[in-house]
């Protein structure tokens, strides 16, 4: 028990996906302008990563270390995510099309979203169980939506602030950002 | 030739795809530490980019439309895993440094917008080369960054220690350096207006998420829903404007005939 609460505070702030890992920057800065769009980026994410933690575990050590193929890691995971983000929008369009209207522009992003294969990779590189594997998956995930609708949050106000010329778009977005980022630097004391 | 030229000049300068294009964001903040990193990270990427650009351009007659962007993949993928194989057979310590971010190129914008937006539609010469001059803008560009927060950072230029340890600032080689970098060059490049993702008038960061608007991106299935959706708020803008024309028009009557009654 007290290895997953490890592994959940170290996943979730200590290394967080974003602001230390620099994985899935792109929707980081691109989809946080509001805090709505930021949530349901995050939350399509977490679904995502989530599942596919699930179902690369097995992938791994049910198929390709038996069989020696451990080289096909790169290409097997990337197909699964691939097939998984499709097969995650259909199955929210048939059973939960509420929740399709509000994820489903996100979803076919998220398969070039290198956060989900990097934490599928990095499980396995890690060592770590099933149960590990995906409660690491959930809470990196978690992680990552704090950070996009804290950075969302704050973009809202900065609308209204009066930044120089040079500074307006994207270098104030990536200034922030390197603010959060020294915040972050400070969970480093808790694991 | 002239052409292949063109391409070079194309990939290194005018569209360079960390400074302009702004593609590739993860590994241009992840692997920069060092100039050594940034190096490495753009040589491996460039030689993924020429073999996958050669091989798509050779096979752009045969994948079918419809599942060309999994057919990108696997190729790329397969790259991918060859050099990671060659890098750990012949370089661990890069392999070491680089970790994940070296399955991660599968996954890097600037392969499959090349992919898509040059090869599928070009002859193999000119992709070969187009490959070669994003590859070297990319890693230009990563050197350059590599470059600044290592010597900011540790004092070094590859390696080699050129400012006493005294005068050190760590924070650049730590990810919140990275972050003020890449943001104190964007705004240098907006000061100066060169051309850039970010200095558009009314754009954003060309690559973030905004992917529908990037003819070159695995994620042109969405195109269609972000367009209907701006069709429709261009729709409600037009209809909004027309309403207050028709409300406007109607005050105005109403003055009038308010006028005609006075007089």
């Amino acid at each position: 028990m007290g290895e997953l609460f490890i592994i959940v505070i170290s996943s979730m702030l200590v290394s967080n996906v974003v602001l230390s890992q620099f994985l899935g920057i792109c929707p980081f800065l691109g989809v946080s302008k509001k805090v709505e769009t930021a949530a349901g980026m995050g939350i399509a994410v977490t679904f995502v990563i989530t599942i596919a933690c699930a179902i690369t575990y097995p992938v791994q050590y049910a198929i390709l270390e038996p069989l020696g193929l451990d080289f096909l890691q790169t290409i097997a995971f990337i197909l699964i995510i691939a097939a998984l983000v499709q097969f995650v929008e259909m199955a929210l369009k048939k059973f939960m099309p509420a929740l399709h209207a509000s994820l489903g522009v996100y979803l076919p992003l998220i398969t070039t979203n290198c956060a989900v294969l990097g934490v599928a990779i990095n499980n396995i590189s890690d060592g770590y169980n099933f149960i590990e594997s995906v409660v690491c998956g959930f809470f990196t995930a978690i992680g990552f939506l704090i950070a996009i609708v804290i950075l969302a949050g704050i973009r809202e106000r900065i609308d209204h602030n009066d930044v120089p010329n040079a500074f307006k778009g994207t270098p104030i977005v990536l200034v922030t950002a390197s603010l959060m980022a020294i915040a972050f630097c400070g969970f480093a004391g808790l694991v | 030739m002239n052409s292949c030229m063109e391409r070079l000049k194309n990939g290194i300068i005018t569209e360079n795809p960390t400074f302009v294009m702004m593609l590739g964001m993860c590994p241009t903040l992840a692997v920069t530490s060092s100039a050594v990193n940034g190096l490495g990270m753009g040589l491996s990427t460039t030689a993924v980019l020429i073999m996958s650009n050669m091989f798509i351009s050779l096979l752009r007659k045969v994948i079918p439309d419809k599942v060309r962007i999994p057919a990108y993949i696997v190729i790329v993928a397969s790259f991918v895993t060859v050099i990671q194989l060659l890098l750990k057979g012949f370089v661990p310590s890069l392999d070491k440094a680089l970790g994940v971010y070296i399955p991660l190129i599968v996954v890097n914008c600037i392969i499959l917008g090349r992919a898509e937006a040059y090869a599928s539609k070009n002859s193999v010469l000119p992709s070969i080369f187009d490959g070669i001059g994003m590859g070297l803008g990319f890693t230009f560009g990563l050197t350059c960054i590599g470059i600044c927060r290592e010597l900011l950072g540790s004092g070094a230029i590859f390696g080699k220690t050129v400012i006493p340890e005294s005068f050190h600032i760590t924070f650049f080689v730590l990810a919140p350096g990275a972050f003020l970098v890449l943001a104190f060059l964007t705004a240098i490049q907006n000061k100066l207006k060169l051309p850039s993702a970010t200095n558009v008038p009314g754009g954003d960061i060309a690559c973030g998420g905004n992917c529908a608007e990037c003819i070159g991106c695995s994620s042109v299935a969405n195109k269609g829903l972000i367009e209907a959706e701006r069709a429709a708020a261009k729709a409600a803008k037009a209809q909004a404007a027309k309403e207050a024309a028709e409300k406007a028009k109607a005050a105005k009557a109403a003055k009038a005939a308010a006028e005609k009654k006075e007089d």
